[in-house]
Protein backbone atom coordinates (compact mmCIF):
# COMPACT_ATOMS: atom_id res chain seq x y z
CA UNK A 1 0.00 0.00 0.00
CA UNK A 2 1.80 3.25 -0.87
CA UNK A 3 1.40 6.08 1.43
CA UNK A 4 0.69 8.72 -0.99
CA UNK A 5 -2.68 6.42 -1.07
CA UNK A 6 -6.23 8.85 -0.53
CA UNK A 7 -7.13 7.54 3.04
CA UNK A 8 -10.96 5.98 3.00
CA UNK A 9 -11.62 7.24 6.52
CA UNK A 10 -9.37 10.32 8.12
CA UNK A 11 -10.41 11.55 11.51
CA UNK A 12 -7.63 14.10 12.57
CA UNK A 13 -7.69 15.31 16.08
CA UNK A 14 -11.25 15.15 16.94
CA UNK A 15 -12.72 16.17 19.81
CA UNK A 16 -16.38 15.94 21.23
CA UNK A 17 -17.87 16.85 24.65
CA UNK A 18 -20.56 16.12 26.84
CA UNK A 19 -23.54 18.70 27.65
CA UNK A 20 -22.15 19.43 30.95
CA UNK A 21 -18.33 19.66 29.41
CA UNK A 22 -17.31 16.83 29.71
CA UNK A 23 -14.68 15.34 27.12
CA UNK A 24 -15.59 11.94 25.66
CA UNK A 25 -13.12 12.40 22.75
CA UNK A 26 -10.10 13.47 23.21
CA UNK A 27 -8.26 14.98 19.86
CA UNK A 28 -8.46 11.11 18.16
CA UNK A 29 -6.75 10.93 15.13
CA UNK A 30 -6.48 7.94 12.81
CA UNK A 31 -6.84 7.26 9.17
CA UNK A 32 -7.99 3.91 7.30
CA UNK A 33 -6.53 3.25 3.81
CA UNK A 34 -8.88 1.53 1.00
CA UNK A 35 -9.31 -2.10 1.81
CA UNK A 36 -7.80 -2.11 5.20
CA UNK A 37 -9.46 -3.38 8.38
CA UNK A 38 -8.32 -1.04 11.46
CA UNK A 39 -9.03 -2.08 14.59
CA UNK A 40 -10.26 0.53 17.55
CA UNK A 41 -9.94 -1.55 21.13
CA UNK A 42 -10.55 0.06 24.21
CA UNK A 43 -11.98 -1.03 27.31
CA UNK A 44 -15.33 -0.35 27.86
CA UNK A 45 -17.07 3.73 27.93
CA UNK A 46 -13.55 4.43 26.21
CA UNK A 47 -15.12 6.04 23.60
CA UNK A 48 -15.06 3.55 20.68
CA UNK A 49 -18.68 3.79 19.45
CA UNK A 50 -18.44 7.80 19.68
CA UNK A 51 -16.22 7.35 17.48
CA UNK A 52 -17.71 4.98 14.82
CA UNK A 53 -21.43 7.56 15.64
CA UNK A 54 -19.41 10.74 14.36
CA UNK A 55 -17.82 9.26 11.35
CA UNK A 56 -21.61 8.50 10.36
CA UNK A 57 -23.51 11.40 11.52
CA UNK A 58 -25.63 9.22 14.67
CA UNK A 59 -24.24 11.26 17.35
CA UNK A 60 -26.49 11.55 20.33
CA UNK A 61 -27.83 14.80 21.15
CA UNK A 62 -26.34 15.26 24.06
CA UNK A 63 -22.58 15.37 22.32
CA UNK A 64 -21.00 17.94 20.74
CA UNK A 65 -17.91 18.32 18.53
CA UNK A 66 -15.82 20.74 19.48
CA UNK A 67 -12.91 20.17 16.93
CA UNK A 68 -11.45 18.61 14.24
CA UNK A 69 -12.21 17.34 11.00
CA UNK A 70 -13.44 13.96 9.75
CA UNK A 71 -12.57 13.03 6.00
CA UNK A 72 -14.45 10.34 3.74
CA UNK A 73 -12.31 9.86 0.60
CA UNK A 74 -11.25 13.49 0.67
CA UNK A 75 -14.44 14.84 1.24
CA UNK A 76 -14.66 16.95 4.33
CA UNK A 77 -17.68 16.40 6.14
CA UNK A 78 -17.30 19.36 7.88
CA UNK A 79 -17.31 21.53 4.60
CA UNK A 80 -20.38 19.56 3.60
CA UNK A 81 -23.92 20.79 4.05
CA UNK A 82 -26.32 18.60 5.95
CA UNK A 83 -27.99 17.03 3.16
CA UNK A 84 -24.66 16.29 1.06
CA UNK A 85 -23.07 14.57 3.66
CA UNK A 86 -26.24 12.79 4.61
CA UNK A 87 -25.97 11.45 0.73
CA UNK A 88 -22.29 11.00 0.98
CA UNK A 89 -22.65 9.17 3.96
CA UNK A 90 -25.16 7.03 3.07
CA UNK A 91 -23.75 5.81 -0.23
CA UNK A 92 -20.27 5.65 0.74
CA UNK A 93 -20.33 3.96 4.27
CA UNK A 94 -22.13 1.51 6.23
CA UNK A 95 -22.52 -0.05 9.56
CA UNK A 96 -22.55 -3.86 11.34
CA UNK A 97 -24.30 -3.22 14.49
CA UNK A 98 -23.50 -4.60 17.61
CA UNK A 99 -27.30 -5.84 18.64
CA UNK A 100 -28.53 -7.41 15.56
CA UNK A 101 -32.08 -8.00 16.91
CA UNK A 102 -32.84 -3.91 17.36
CA UNK A 103 -30.93 -3.16 14.62
CA UNK A 104 -33.64 -4.60 12.05
CA UNK A 105 -37.53 -2.97 12.39
CA UNK A 106 -39.14 -5.23 13.77
CA UNK A 107 -42.39 -5.03 12.15
CA UNK A 108 -40.63 -5.20 8.76
CA UNK A 109 -40.05 -8.66 6.76
CA UNK A 110 -36.28 -9.14 5.94
CA UNK A 111 -36.82 -8.80 2.04
CA UNK A 112 -38.46 -5.32 1.71
CA UNK A 113 -35.90 -4.38 4.50
CA UNK A 114 -32.80 -4.99 2.67
CA UNK A 115 -33.92 -3.78 -0.83
CA UNK A 116 -36.04 -0.63 0.22
CA UNK A 117 -32.11 0.71 0.78
CA UNK A 118 -31.17 0.20 -2.66
CA UNK A 119 -34.55 1.11 -4.25
CA UNK A 120 -34.73 4.81 -2.72
CA UNK A 121 -32.03 5.80 -1.56
CA UNK A 122 -29.38 4.62 -4.48
CA UNK A 123 -32.53 4.38 -6.95
CA UNK A 124 -31.94 0.99 -8.13
CA UNK A 125 -34.68 -1.01 -10.15
CA UNK A 126 -36.58 -3.37 -8.09
CA UNK A 127 -35.26 -6.54 -9.93
CA UNK A 128 -31.78 -5.05 -9.19
CA UNK A 129 -32.09 -4.95 -5.89
CA UNK A 130 -33.76 -8.31 -5.21
CA UNK A 131 -30.34 -10.05 -7.33
CA UNK A 132 -28.29 -8.29 -5.33
CA UNK A 133 -29.74 -9.44 -1.98
CA UNK A 134 -29.99 -12.57 -3.15
CA UNK A 135 -26.28 -12.43 -4.10
CA UNK A 136 -24.76 -11.62 -0.89
CA UNK A 137 -27.25 -13.61 1.39
CA UNK A 138 -25.35 -16.27 -0.82
CA UNK A 139 -22.24 -14.85 0.51
CA UNK A 140 -23.20 -15.11 3.64
CA UNK A 141 -24.10 -18.57 3.98
CA UNK A 142 -27.28 -18.20 3.92
CA UNK A 143 -28.97 -21.20 2.04
CA UNK A 144 -32.84 -20.71 2.42
CA UNK A 145 -33.21 -16.89 0.96
CA UNK A 146 -36.51 -17.94 0.26
CA UNK A 147 -37.56 -18.31 4.07
CA UNK A 148 -34.88 -15.52 5.53
CA UNK A 149 -36.73 -12.96 2.92
CA UNK A 150 -40.15 -13.58 4.09
CA UNK A 151 -39.10 -13.76 7.89
CA UNK A 152 -39.47 -10.68 10.57
CA UNK A 153 -36.49 -10.49 12.22
CA UNK A 154 -37.87 -12.21 15.32
CA UNK A 155 -38.34 -15.17 13.51
CA UNK A 156 -34.24 -15.72 13.17
CA UNK A 157 -32.18 -16.57 14.96
CA UNK A 158 -29.36 -14.08 16.55
CA UNK A 159 -26.41 -15.16 14.36
CA UNK A 160 -28.69 -15.39 11.41
CA UNK A 161 -30.13 -11.82 11.94
CA UNK A 162 -26.44 -10.89 11.96
CA UNK A 163 -25.43 -12.16 8.57
CA UNK A 164 -28.74 -10.70 7.32
CA UNK A 165 -26.90 -7.35 8.83
CA UNK A 166 -23.43 -8.43 7.19
CA UNK A 167 -25.54 -8.77 3.73
CA UNK A 168 -27.27 -5.36 3.70
CA UNK A 169 -24.26 -3.69 4.77
CA UNK A 170 -22.00 -4.83 1.56
CA UNK A 171 -24.87 -5.14 -0.46
CA UNK A 172 -24.73 -1.26 -1.82
CA UNK A 173 -20.78 -1.48 -2.06
CA UNK A 174 -19.37 0.69 0.28
CA UNK A 175 -16.04 2.14 0.52
CA UNK A 176 -16.07 1.94 4.45
CA UNK A 177 -17.96 0.01 7.20
CA UNK A 178 -17.80 0.44 10.85
CA UNK A 179 -18.40 -2.35 12.69
CA UNK A 180 -19.32 -1.91 16.21
CA UNK A 181 -18.68 -5.32 18.44
CA UNK A 182 -20.48 -7.12 15.78
CA UNK A 183 -19.92 -10.07 17.60
CA UNK A 184 -20.49 -9.22 21.15
CA UNK A 185 -24.11 -10.26 21.26
CA UNK A 186 -23.49 -13.69 20.35
CA UNK A 187 -22.64 -16.89 21.72
CA UNK A 188 -18.80 -17.97 21.30
CA UNK A 189 -19.02 -20.29 17.90
CA UNK A 190 -21.47 -18.07 16.46
CA UNK A 191 -19.03 -15.53 17.11
CA UNK A 192 -16.07 -17.06 15.23
CA UNK A 193 -18.25 -18.04 12.30
CA UNK A 194 -19.71 -14.44 11.69
CA UNK A 195 -15.83 -12.86 12.70
CA UNK A 196 -14.66 -14.91 9.50
CA UNK A 197 -17.21 -13.98 7.33
CA UNK A 198 -16.68 -10.43 7.61
CA UNK A 199 -13.34 -11.12 7.03
CA UNK A 200 -14.18 -13.17 3.72
CA UNK A 201 -16.22 -10.65 2.64
CA UNK A 202 -13.81 -7.67 3.90
CA UNK A 203 -11.23 -9.44 1.69
CA UNK A 204 -13.50 -10.13 -1.57
CA UNK A 205 -15.12 -6.72 -1.89
CA UNK A 206 -11.40 -5.04 -0.71
CA UNK A 207 -13.95 -2.69 1.80
CA UNK A 208 -12.28 -0.57 4.78
CA UNK A 209 -13.27 -1.31 7.97
CA UNK A 210 -13.39 0.13 11.31
CA UNK A 211 -13.58 -2.45 13.78
CA UNK A 212 -14.40 -1.76 17.63
CA UNK A 213 -13.72 -4.49 19.75
CA UNK A 214 -12.46 -4.74 23.07
CA UNK A 215 -11.20 -8.23 22.34
CA UNK A 216 -7.37 -7.97 21.72
CA UNK A 217 -8.08 -11.91 20.90
CA UNK A 218 -10.48 -10.55 17.58
CA UNK A 219 -7.65 -7.27 16.59
CA UNK A 220 -5.46 -10.08 16.06
CA UNK A 221 -7.57 -11.70 13.98
CA UNK A 222 -9.08 -9.48 11.31
CA UNK A 223 -6.94 -6.27 11.76
CA UNK A 224 -3.88 -5.24 9.82
CA UNK A 225 -3.87 -1.68 11.73
CA UNK A 226 -4.95 -0.94 15.58
CA UNK A 227 -5.93 1.92 17.55
CA UNK A 228 -5.59 1.56 21.35
CA UNK A 229 -8.48 4.13 23.01
CA UNK A 230 -8.12 4.98 26.52
CA UNK A 231 -10.68 7.73 27.86
CA UNK A 232 -11.45 8.97 24.38
CA UNK A 233 -7.66 9.30 23.81
CA UNK A 234 -5.63 7.22 21.65
CA UNK A 235 -2.57 6.41 23.47
CA UNK A 236 -1.27 3.86 20.94
CA UNK A 237 -1.50 3.50 16.89
CA UNK A 238 0.68 0.28 15.59
CA UNK A 239 0.36 -2.28 12.64
CA UNK A 240 -1.42 -5.22 14.23
CA UNK A 241 1.78 -7.03 13.93
CA UNK A 242 3.97 -4.81 15.39
CA UNK A 243 1.35 -4.37 18.33
CA UNK A 244 1.47 -7.86 19.28
CA UNK A 245 5.31 -7.99 19.11
CA UNK A 246 6.00 -4.85 21.05
CA UNK A 247 3.34 -2.93 22.49
CA UNK A 248 4.70 0.23 23.07
CA UNK A 249 2.65 2.46 25.90
CA UNK A 250 2.58 0.77 29.28
CA UNK A 251 -1.80 0.61 28.96
CA UNK A 252 -1.33 -1.64 25.92
CA UNK A 253 0.73 -3.72 27.89
CA UNK A 254 -1.38 -4.04 30.69
CA UNK A 255 -4.52 -4.95 28.38
CA UNK A 256 -3.17 -7.50 26.90
CA UNK A 257 -1.99 -8.89 30.90
CA UNK A 258 -5.74 -8.84 31.22
CA UNK A 259 -6.75 -10.61 28.21
CA UNK A 260 -7.44 -14.87 28.22
CA UNK A 261 -5.30 -16.71 26.17
CA UNK A 262 -6.72 -20.09 24.60
CA UNK A 263 -3.36 -21.78 25.44
CA UNK A 264 -3.71 -21.04 29.12
CA UNK A 265 -6.93 -19.18 30.26
CA UNK A 266 -5.97 -18.13 33.62
CA UNK A 267 -2.77 -17.96 34.79
CA UNK A 268 -1.50 -14.50 33.18
CA UNK A 269 -5.09 -12.64 33.68
CA UNK A 270 -4.34 -9.79 35.87
CA UNK A 271 -6.63 -6.32 35.91
CA UNK A 272 -4.85 -3.28 34.64
CA UNK A 273 -2.21 -2.21 37.04
CA UNK A 274 -2.56 0.43 39.45
CA UNK A 275 0.28 2.78 38.06
CA UNK A 276 -0.21 2.45 34.70
CA UNK A 277 -3.96 3.90 35.43
CA UNK A 278 -2.35 6.62 37.69
CA UNK A 279 0.03 7.24 34.27
CA UNK A 280 -2.90 7.55 32.32
CA UNK A 281 -4.65 9.65 34.48
CA UNK A 282 -1.99 12.41 34.68
CA UNK A 283 -1.21 12.07 30.38
CA UNK A 284 -5.06 12.58 30.57
CA UNK A 285 -5.19 15.59 32.76
CA UNK A 286 -1.81 16.68 30.74
CA UNK A 287 -3.53 16.72 27.30
CA UNK A 288 -6.91 18.16 28.89
CA UNK A 289 -4.17 21.20 30.08
CA UNK A 290 -2.92 21.97 27.16
CA UNK A 291 -6.40 21.63 25.20
CA UNK A 292 -7.82 23.85 27.16
CA UNK A 293 -6.52 27.59 26.87
CA UNK A 294 -6.90 27.26 22.81
CA UNK A 295 -10.88 26.08 23.27
CA UNK A 296 -12.33 27.03 26.34
CA UNK B 1 -44.92 -20.55 11.58
CA UNK B 2 -46.02 -23.21 13.93
CA UNK B 3 -45.72 -21.16 17.01
CA UNK B 4 -47.40 -17.97 14.84
CA UNK B 5 -50.34 -20.39 14.40
CA UNK B 6 -51.00 -21.79 17.84
CA UNK B 7 -50.99 -18.68 18.99
CA UNK B 8 -53.25 -16.95 16.62
CA UNK B 9 -55.50 -19.71 17.43
CA UNK B 10 -55.34 -18.85 20.92
CA UNK B 11 -56.34 -15.02 20.22
CA UNK B 12 -59.17 -15.70 17.84
CA UNK B 13 -62.36 -16.69 20.40
CA UNK B 14 -62.08 -13.08 21.87
CA UNK B 15 -61.49 -11.65 18.53
CA UNK B 16 -64.07 -13.19 16.69
CA UNK B 17 -66.79 -13.12 19.88
CA UNK B 18 -66.25 -9.68 20.12
CA UNK B 19 -66.28 -8.72 16.28
CA UNK B 20 -69.38 -11.12 15.91
CA UNK B 21 -71.61 -8.80 18.36
CA UNK B 22 -70.06 -5.27 16.48
CA UNK B 23 -70.94 -6.50 13.45
CA UNK B 24 -74.15 -7.74 14.19
CA UNK B 25 -75.15 -4.37 16.42
CA UNK B 26 -73.28 -2.27 13.54
CA UNK B 27 -75.55 -4.30 10.41
CA UNK B 28 -78.63 -3.86 12.45
CA UNK B 29 -78.44 -0.38 12.86
CA UNK B 30 -77.43 0.19 9.24
CA UNK B 31 -80.19 -1.45 8.16
CA UNK B 32 -82.33 -0.40 11.11
CA UNK B 33 -85.47 0.86 9.03
CA UNK B 34 -85.64 -2.83 7.75
CA UNK B 35 -84.56 -5.13 10.42
CA UNK B 36 -86.47 -2.77 13.45
CA UNK B 37 -89.69 -4.62 14.15
CA UNK B 38 -91.62 -1.97 15.03
CA UNK B 39 -91.44 2.08 14.43
CA UNK B 40 -89.21 3.33 17.47
CA UNK B 41 -91.25 6.58 17.93
CA UNK B 42 -94.83 4.65 18.02
CA UNK B 43 -96.13 5.60 21.12
CA UNK B 44 -99.08 3.49 22.12
CA UNK B 45 -100.23 3.73 25.60
CA UNK B 46 -102.43 -0.05 25.39
CA UNK B 47 -99.31 -1.77 25.08
CA UNK B 48 -97.57 0.26 28.29
CA UNK B 49 -94.87 -1.98 30.05
CA UNK B 50 -95.13 -4.67 27.81
CA UNK B 51 -92.73 -8.22 29.22
CA UNK B 52 -89.88 -9.44 27.30
CA UNK B 53 -90.86 -12.30 24.99
CA UNK B 54 -90.52 -15.57 27.77
CA UNK B 55 -92.34 -13.91 30.47
CA UNK B 56 -96.40 -13.96 30.81
CA UNK B 57 -98.43 -10.86 29.52
CA UNK B 58 -95.97 -10.47 26.38
CA UNK B 59 -97.10 -9.38 22.29
CA UNK B 60 -95.69 -10.91 19.67
CA UNK B 61 -93.48 -9.07 17.41
CA UNK B 62 -92.27 -6.95 20.48
CA UNK B 63 -89.79 -9.35 21.67
CA UNK B 64 -88.36 -7.12 24.40
CA UNK B 65 -91.35 -5.70 25.24
CA UNK B 66 -91.71 -2.09 25.78
CA UNK B 67 -91.10 0.78 27.54
CA UNK B 68 -93.70 3.21 29.49
CA UNK B 69 -94.77 5.19 26.68
CA UNK B 70 -95.53 1.58 24.89
CA UNK B 71 -93.02 2.03 22.39
CA UNK B 72 -91.10 -0.98 21.25
CA UNK B 73 -87.32 -1.78 23.34
CA UNK B 74 -85.76 -3.75 20.57
CA UNK B 75 -86.65 -1.53 17.94
CA UNK B 76 -85.57 1.59 19.99
CA UNK B 77 -82.18 -0.45 21.00
CA UNK B 78 -81.82 -0.69 16.96
CA UNK B 79 -82.41 3.00 16.29
CA UNK B 80 -79.95 3.80 19.11
CA UNK B 81 -77.33 1.83 17.61
CA UNK B 82 -77.25 4.41 14.56
CA UNK B 83 -76.27 7.27 16.91
CA UNK B 84 -74.03 5.27 18.98
CA UNK B 85 -71.89 3.80 15.82
CA UNK B 86 -71.95 7.02 14.13
CA UNK B 87 -70.47 9.09 17.35
CA UNK B 88 -68.14 5.66 17.96
CA UNK B 89 -66.72 5.85 14.43
CA UNK B 90 -66.28 9.77 14.15
CA UNK B 91 -65.26 10.51 17.45
CA UNK B 92 -62.51 7.81 18.00
CA UNK B 93 -61.52 8.38 14.30
CA UNK B 94 -61.21 12.54 15.05
CA UNK B 95 -59.34 11.71 18.86
CA UNK B 96 -56.86 8.99 17.01
CA UNK B 97 -56.14 11.07 14.22
CA UNK B 98 -54.74 14.31 16.10
CA UNK B 99 -53.54 12.11 19.00
CA UNK B 100 -51.61 9.68 17.14
CA UNK B 101 -49.77 12.49 14.64
CA UNK B 102 -49.22 14.38 18.05
CA UNK B 103 -47.87 11.73 19.53
CA UNK B 104 -45.67 10.32 16.69
CA UNK B 105 -44.63 13.87 16.38
CA UNK B 106 -43.36 14.34 20.25
CA UNK B 107 -42.25 10.55 20.87
CA UNK B 108 -39.94 10.77 17.90
CA UNK B 109 -38.39 14.09 17.15
CA UNK B 110 -38.62 15.00 20.89
CA UNK B 111 -36.99 18.09 21.77
CA UNK B 112 -39.11 21.37 21.03
CA UNK B 113 -41.88 19.76 19.87
CA UNK B 114 -42.13 17.24 22.46
CA UNK B 115 -41.72 19.65 25.03
CA UNK B 116 -44.61 21.74 23.76
CA UNK B 117 -47.06 18.98 22.92
CA UNK B 118 -46.55 17.29 26.03
CA UNK B 119 -47.15 20.38 27.82
CA UNK B 120 -50.49 21.16 25.98
CA UNK B 121 -51.39 17.23 27.39
CA UNK B 122 -50.74 17.89 31.25
CA UNK B 123 -52.83 21.05 30.86
CA UNK B 124 -55.91 18.66 28.72
CA UNK B 125 -55.28 16.14 31.91
CA UNK B 126 -55.96 18.68 34.93
CA UNK B 127 -59.76 19.03 33.41
CA UNK B 128 -61.99 16.18 34.43
CA UNK B 129 -63.06 14.60 31.45
CA UNK B 130 -66.95 14.09 31.96
CA UNK B 131 -67.63 17.79 33.08
CA UNK B 132 -65.35 18.72 30.37
CA UNK B 133 -67.98 17.50 27.76
CA UNK B 134 -70.63 19.01 29.49
CA UNK B 135 -69.09 21.85 29.30
CA UNK B 136 -67.93 21.78 25.83
CA UNK B 137 -71.45 20.63 24.88
CA UNK B 138 -72.83 23.12 26.75
CA UNK B 139 -70.77 25.48 24.96
CA UNK B 140 -71.33 24.29 21.51
CA UNK B 141 -74.78 23.32 21.71
CA UNK B 142 -76.71 20.13 21.73
CA UNK B 143 -76.74 17.73 18.54
CA UNK B 144 -75.08 15.24 16.92
CA UNK B 145 -71.81 17.30 15.86
CA UNK B 146 -71.02 18.68 19.08
CA UNK B 147 -70.82 15.50 20.99
CA UNK B 148 -68.77 14.12 18.55
CA UNK B 149 -66.36 17.36 18.57
CA UNK B 150 -66.36 16.94 22.36
CA UNK B 151 -65.15 13.63 22.62
CA UNK B 152 -62.03 13.96 19.79
CA UNK B 153 -61.17 17.43 22.28
CA UNK B 154 -61.12 15.15 25.20
CA UNK B 155 -59.81 12.27 24.08
CA UNK B 156 -56.81 12.85 21.88
CA UNK B 157 -54.60 13.25 24.92
CA UNK B 158 -55.08 9.03 25.43
CA UNK B 159 -53.72 8.40 21.78
CA UNK B 160 -51.33 11.23 22.17
CA UNK B 161 -49.45 9.64 25.67
CA UNK B 162 -49.52 6.63 24.72
CA UNK B 163 -48.24 7.08 20.97
CA UNK B 164 -45.13 9.62 22.72
CA UNK B 165 -44.69 7.00 24.50
CA UNK B 166 -44.20 3.87 22.21
CA UNK B 167 -42.44 6.31 19.38
CA UNK B 168 -39.93 7.63 21.44
CA UNK B 169 -38.43 3.82 22.85
CA UNK B 170 -38.48 2.70 18.93
CA UNK B 171 -36.78 6.05 17.84
CA UNK B 172 -34.33 5.08 20.28
CA UNK B 173 -33.53 1.61 18.29
CA UNK B 174 -30.64 0.69 16.19
CA UNK B 175 -32.54 -0.09 13.02
CA UNK B 176 -33.55 3.77 13.45
CA UNK B 177 -30.15 4.67 13.69
CA UNK B 178 -29.30 2.62 10.72
CA UNK B 179 -31.94 4.12 8.58
CA UNK B 180 -30.49 7.74 9.37
CA UNK B 181 -27.13 6.05 8.37
CA UNK B 182 -28.18 4.88 4.93
CA UNK B 183 -29.97 8.66 4.64
CA UNK B 184 -33.43 8.47 4.77
CA UNK B 185 -35.02 11.81 5.94
CA UNK B 186 -36.74 12.34 9.15
CA UNK B 187 -40.10 12.36 8.06
CA UNK B 188 -39.39 9.25 5.87
CA UNK B 189 -38.44 7.42 8.68
CA UNK B 190 -41.20 8.75 11.16
CA UNK B 191 -43.96 7.66 8.77
CA UNK B 192 -41.99 4.06 6.90
CA UNK B 193 -40.31 2.66 9.89
CA UNK B 194 -41.48 3.87 13.73
CA UNK B 195 -45.39 4.17 12.35
CA UNK B 196 -45.60 0.77 11.56
CA UNK B 197 -44.22 -0.24 14.85
CA UNK B 198 -46.95 1.95 16.53
CA UNK B 199 -49.55 1.04 14.59
CA UNK B 200 -51.04 -1.96 16.62
CA UNK B 201 -51.26 -0.14 20.03
CA UNK B 202 -52.78 2.73 17.64
CA UNK B 203 -55.30 0.25 16.33
CA UNK B 204 -56.15 -1.58 19.77
CA UNK B 205 -56.91 2.19 21.34
CA UNK B 206 -58.78 3.40 18.50
CA UNK B 207 -61.27 0.09 18.99
CA UNK B 208 -61.06 0.57 23.14
CA UNK B 209 -61.93 4.81 22.50
CA UNK B 210 -64.93 3.82 20.10
CA UNK B 211 -66.34 1.90 23.27
CA UNK B 212 -65.48 5.19 25.41
CA UNK B 213 -66.92 7.23 22.50
CA UNK B 214 -70.03 5.04 23.28
CA UNK B 215 -70.37 5.87 26.76
CA UNK B 216 -69.31 9.32 27.03
CA UNK B 217 -72.62 9.85 24.34
CA UNK B 218 -74.60 7.28 26.57
CA UNK B 219 -73.77 9.40 29.77
CA UNK B 220 -74.49 12.83 27.41
CA UNK B 221 -77.86 11.47 26.84
CA UNK B 222 -78.15 10.31 29.97
CA UNK B 223 -78.02 13.97 31.30
CA UNK B 224 -80.01 14.78 28.34
CA UNK B 225 -77.39 16.78 26.43
CA UNK B 226 -76.58 15.05 23.55
CA UNK B 227 -79.24 15.03 20.47
CA UNK B 228 -82.57 15.97 20.30
CA UNK B 229 -84.39 14.01 22.66
CA UNK B 230 -86.73 12.65 19.94
CA UNK B 231 -84.09 10.22 18.65
CA UNK B 232 -84.03 7.03 20.72
CA UNK B 233 -80.23 6.48 21.86
CA UNK B 234 -78.89 4.16 24.75
CA UNK B 235 -78.41 6.48 27.30
CA UNK B 236 -81.60 8.13 27.32
CA UNK B 237 -83.13 4.62 26.90
CA UNK B 238 -81.47 4.06 30.41
CA UNK B 239 -82.72 7.75 31.70
CA UNK B 240 -86.00 6.39 30.88
CA UNK B 241 -85.59 2.92 32.37
CA UNK B 242 -84.57 3.82 35.77
CA UNK B 243 -87.80 5.98 36.40
CA UNK B 244 -89.55 2.57 35.88
CA UNK B 245 -87.07 -0.04 37.12
CA UNK B 246 -89.49 -0.76 40.04
CA UNK B 247 -92.53 -1.61 37.29
CA UNK B 248 -90.82 -2.80 34.30
CA UNK B 249 -86.58 -3.98 34.99
CA UNK B 250 -86.32 -4.73 31.56
CA UNK B 251 -86.64 -1.07 30.28
CA UNK B 252 -83.67 -0.15 31.94
CA UNK B 253 -82.17 -3.74 31.92
CA UNK B 254 -81.83 -4.24 27.63
CA UNK B 255 -80.50 -0.87 26.60
CA UNK B 256 -77.63 -1.43 30.12
CA UNK B 257 -76.71 -4.16 29.03
CA UNK B 258 -76.38 -3.36 25.10
CA UNK B 259 -74.24 -0.80 26.29
CA UNK B 260 -72.09 -2.94 28.79
CA UNK B 261 -71.87 -5.93 25.75
CA UNK B 262 -70.70 -3.11 22.88
CA UNK B 263 -68.08 -1.40 24.79
CA UNK B 264 -66.79 -4.20 25.71
CA UNK B 265 -66.54 -5.79 22.82
CA UNK B 266 -64.90 -3.08 21.18
CA UNK B 267 -62.27 -3.00 23.88
CA UNK B 268 -61.61 -7.07 23.16
CA UNK B 269 -61.96 -6.68 19.66
CA UNK B 270 -59.26 -3.90 19.96
CA UNK B 271 -56.77 -6.01 21.84
CA UNK B 272 -57.27 -9.05 19.68
CA UNK B 273 -56.09 -6.80 16.91
CA UNK B 274 -53.15 -5.66 18.52
CA UNK B 275 -52.11 -9.18 19.03
CA UNK B 276 -53.12 -10.49 15.77
CA UNK B 277 -51.50 -7.75 13.70
CA UNK B 278 -48.12 -6.92 16.15
CA UNK B 279 -45.69 -8.95 14.51
CA UNK B 280 -43.66 -9.64 17.85
CA UNK B 281 -46.59 -10.32 20.36
CA UNK B 282 -47.79 -12.88 17.19
N1 LIG C 1 -26.07 9.13 24.71
C1 LIG C 1 -25.04 9.53 25.47
N2 LIG C 1 -25.09 10.72 26.08
C2 LIG C 1 -24.07 11.13 26.85
N3 LIG C 1 -22.98 10.41 27.08
C3 LIG C 1 -22.86 9.21 26.53
C4 LIG C 1 -23.90 8.70 25.69
N4 LIG C 1 -23.52 7.48 25.28
C5 LIG C 1 -22.32 7.25 25.84
N5 LIG C 1 -21.90 8.28 26.58
C6 LIG C 1 -20.63 8.39 27.30
O1 LIG C 1 -19.60 8.53 26.36
C7 LIG C 1 -18.46 7.76 26.73
C8 LIG C 1 -18.04 6.87 25.61
O2 LIG C 1 -19.05 5.92 25.38
P1 LIG C 1 -18.98 4.84 24.22
O3 LIG C 1 -20.34 4.25 24.11
O4 LIG C 1 -18.38 5.44 23.01
O5 LIG C 1 -17.98 3.76 24.83
P2 LIG C 1 -17.49 2.40 24.18
O6 LIG C 1 -16.02 2.49 24.09
O7 LIG C 1 -18.23 2.15 22.94
O8 LIG C 1 -17.86 1.36 25.30
P3 LIG C 1 -18.53 -0.09 25.18
O9 LIG C 1 -17.40 -1.05 25.00
O10 LIG C 1 -19.20 -0.27 26.49
O11 LIG C 1 -19.48 -0.06 24.03
C9 LIG C 1 -18.84 7.01 27.99
O12 LIG C 1 -18.24 7.67 29.08
C10 LIG C 1 -20.33 7.11 28.05
O13 LIG C 1 -20.75 7.20 29.39
MG1 LIG D 1 -19.67 0.70 22.32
Amino acid sequence: MSATAKPCLEIRSLSAVLANGQRVLRSVSLAVQPGEVRALVGESGAGKTMIGKAVLGVLPKSVRIVEGEMIIEGEDLGRLDAKARRTLIGARTALIPQDPLTALNPSRRIGPQMTDRLVRILGWSGDRADSRIRQLLDEVQIRDPERVLKSYPHELSGGMRQRVLIAAAFAAEPRLIVADEPTTALDVTVQKQILRLIAELQRDHGTAILFVTHDLGVVAKISQKVSVLYAGKVVEEAATVDLFASPQHPYTRALMLATPRYTDPYASLKPVDETVLAGLAAEIAAADQAWRPSHG
Amino acid sequence: MDKARTSSRRTSPRLWLAGGWLLLALLAAILAPLVAPQDPLAQDLMLERLPPFWLDGAEPGYWLGTDSLGRDLLSRLIFGGRIAFIVAFAAAASACLIGSALGLIAGYFGGWADRIISRVVDIWLAFPPVLFAILLVAVLGTGLSSVIIAIAVIDWTRFCRVIRAEAMSQARMDYVESARIAGYGRMGIMLREVLPNVLPSVVALLSLEMGIAVIVEAILSFVNLSISTDDPTWGGMIAEGRLSIHQAWWVLVFPLTTLILTVLCFSQFGEGLKARFDPVLR
